[in-house]
């Protein structure tokens, strides 16, 4: 008798769609002479000091366990620069936990949390792990769309209409993933209220908080009564281009972190130590790089701005992260059709809006992790392929101003 | 204006235009700028770093360790300058340390190269020994690795 997988798989994974990235991946790697703008990590390698800060820690024979809070240096280094940069106290020894990346922290602090029945808002377009991670864990991910006429920032009284009695946790992801929105800090402060009055947990995945372009970043925690209620969450992944390292971390109240360890504990035991100490040295001599690779970002957000303008594709700035999400609907094609279409003809890879939820569905993620020779290049095909179109850009234009650049 | 600078010094075929774009500055005042620098010698040049190799080109290049006199009123300067103005002179810095004058020297054999410093640099007055180091293989310059094997590794798309 043979077994019939599908039906024995958990109903919950089973009737989960795999990401919408999945299909469009395949369909990339397929084609010749892509350029690719539809990726979600920076263009730069690890800065050297810092892996070789993680091979002499291979020499000197650092290969074992760690305790499974990780590495208390880190955790300590970790606990400096959230006080140092945003004036929010941790302990290190019960307040911050090490994990894979936040995508683990993310898992943990939902399955600590949810329980069945419980609701999670959730802003959309969002990052594609949300809503499953939520689901996975038993609850109930409730998206709260979000508007490029309200330059993708979630409101107070959005945060207030889709509260409910079963609603548990509100997800902040600012700067935004894939939109580049960045939240003001009085708008925060008005949701914080919220979440206050409605006895909310707030989980703040806040890894781009360091590529934050307009404005300074506002740490959620940072906020008046805050800190008791959020769970923090940030990595090395963006800042110091370590996203292949997987390492990142959750900070908050003592009893969540414990209850989160417990799980953690449990599945991953540990996040790996090598890539803890190279994240140490991120911490203690990585200030420098990381501004540089922000600024190179900034400049290049420019660059793209300027390119969307003149081309004639409507799209609001980002002020955060690498990303820049445009308007696409323009061309009379919807997100898929725009990046499947866009690949064909000019061989350009973009990662379609929906992907990040159905309200991204007018739009295309493009990322500026990307050469400035690859993005002129880019930009000078996709402006091809919205004046085929129809679309006018800006009359008298060189519709890319960067064709001589390297 | 430092900003410009860094731009330029990294690519120096930016153009006006896009450095006023990524800069986020008005473009007349970007030429303004780039005009100034280049007038006040802050630009001294716009060059190509090359690697001759590729294009079996052979050169041969020496750095040179300088001990020297140093003379009333001008020090290192008179001496650094007899030096520097030989076209096959690449770099003159003066140095802390047990010799003088760092002098990079490139030429065509090793033959010409020596011959240039028994015969030239060795004869200037004020000029007490030199100790000469040939190149033997050159692996990052001026902050740019010859040949690197980094490469674009991620994947295509991730979200």
């Amino acid at each position: 008798m043979t077994t019939n997988w599908q039906e024995m798989l958990n109903p919950r994974v089973r009737n989960m769609p795999p990401s919408g990235i999945r299909r469009f991946f395949d369909l990339v790697t397929e084609t010749k002479g892509v350029i690719s703008l539809g990726v979600g990590e920076p263009d730069f390698v690890t800065p050297w000091h810092i892996r070789e800060a993680c091979i002499y820690s291979l020499e000197k024979g650092f290969t074992m366990y760690t305790s499974n809070l990780g590495l208390l240096e880190l955790r300590e280094a970790i606990a400096r620069d959230l006080a140092g940069s945003y004036g929010v106290k941790y302990d290190p020894r019960s307040q911050i936990l090490i994990t894979v990346g936040v995508s683990e922290a993310l898992d943990l602090a939902f399955r600590a949390l949810v329980c069945p029945g419980d609701e999670v808002l959730i802003p959309e377009p969002s990052y594609v792990s949300y809503a499953p991670g939520v689901i996975l864990a038993g609850g109930t991910p409730v998206m709260m769309p979000t508007t490029m006429e309200n330059n993708f920032q979630l409101t107070a009284r959005q945060v207030e209409a889709a509260i409910t009695p079963e609603t548990k946790a509100l997800l902040l992801c600012y700067p935004n993933n894939p939109t580049g929105a960045v939240m003001g800090r009085e708008e925060l402060l008005k949701i914080s209220e919220v979440a206050r009055a409605r006895n909310l947990i707030v989980i703040s995945d806040e890894i781009y908080d360091k590529l934050t372009y307009i404005g300074e970043h506002t740490c959620l925690a940072a906020l008046p009564e805050m800190r008791e209620r959020t769970v923090l969450l940030n990595g090395f992944s963006k800042a110091y281009a370590m996203t292949g390292w997987r390492v990142g971390y959750a900070a908050g109240n003592p009893d969540f972190i414990e209850a989160m360890t417990k799980i953690h504990q449990y599945s991953m035991l540990c996040a790996p130590i090598t890539a803890q100490m190279a994240a140490l040295e991120a911490l203690k001599n990585g200030a420098g790089g990381m501004q540089r690779m922000a600024q190179q970002y900034n400049r290049r957000r420019h660059l793209v701005m300027q390119s969307f303008k003149d081309m004639g594709l409507p799209c609001f700035e980002p002020g955060g992260a690498f990303y820049a999400f445009p308007q696409v609907s323009i061309t009379g094609l919807k997100s898929e059709a725009f990046a499947e279409e866009l690949l064909k003809e000019e061989q350009v890879a973009v990662v379609p809006g929906n992907a990040f939820g159905p309200s991204g569905d007018d739009f295309v993620r493009i990322s500026y992790a990307a050469s400035v020779d690859d993005l002129g290049e880019a930009f000078r095909r996709m402006a091809r392929f919205v004046r085929r179109r129809g679309v006018k850009g800006r009359a008298g234009s060189h519709v890319i101003p960067l064709a001589a650049v390297k | 204006m430092k900003e410009i600078l860094e731009l330029l010094e990294f690519d120096a075929r930016l153009t006006a235009n896009e450095i006023a774009v990524m800069l986020n500055m008005d473009l007349a005042e970007v030429r303004r700028s780039i005009k100034e620098l280049e007038d006040n010698k802050t630009i001294l040049k716009y060059i190509t770093l090359v690697n001759w190799e590729k294009v079996g080109e052979e050169k041969v290049s020496a750095f040179i360790e300088v001990r020297t006199t140093p003379q009333r009123d001008v020090g290192f300067d008179a001496v650094a300058e007899r030096i520097y103005r030989f076209p096959e002179v690449r770099s003159v810095r003066l140095m802390s340390g047990v010799y003088d004058l760092a002098v990079f020297i490139e030429g065509r054999t090793m033959k010409e190269v020596s011959h240039f410093v028994s015969t030239k640099l060795a004869t200037i007055e004020g000029v007490v020994s030199t100790t000469t180091h040939f190149v033997l293989k050159t692996y990052k310059q001026d902050g740019v690795i010859l040949d690197d094997a980094e490469e674009d590794r991620r994947l295509v798309i991730s979200p």
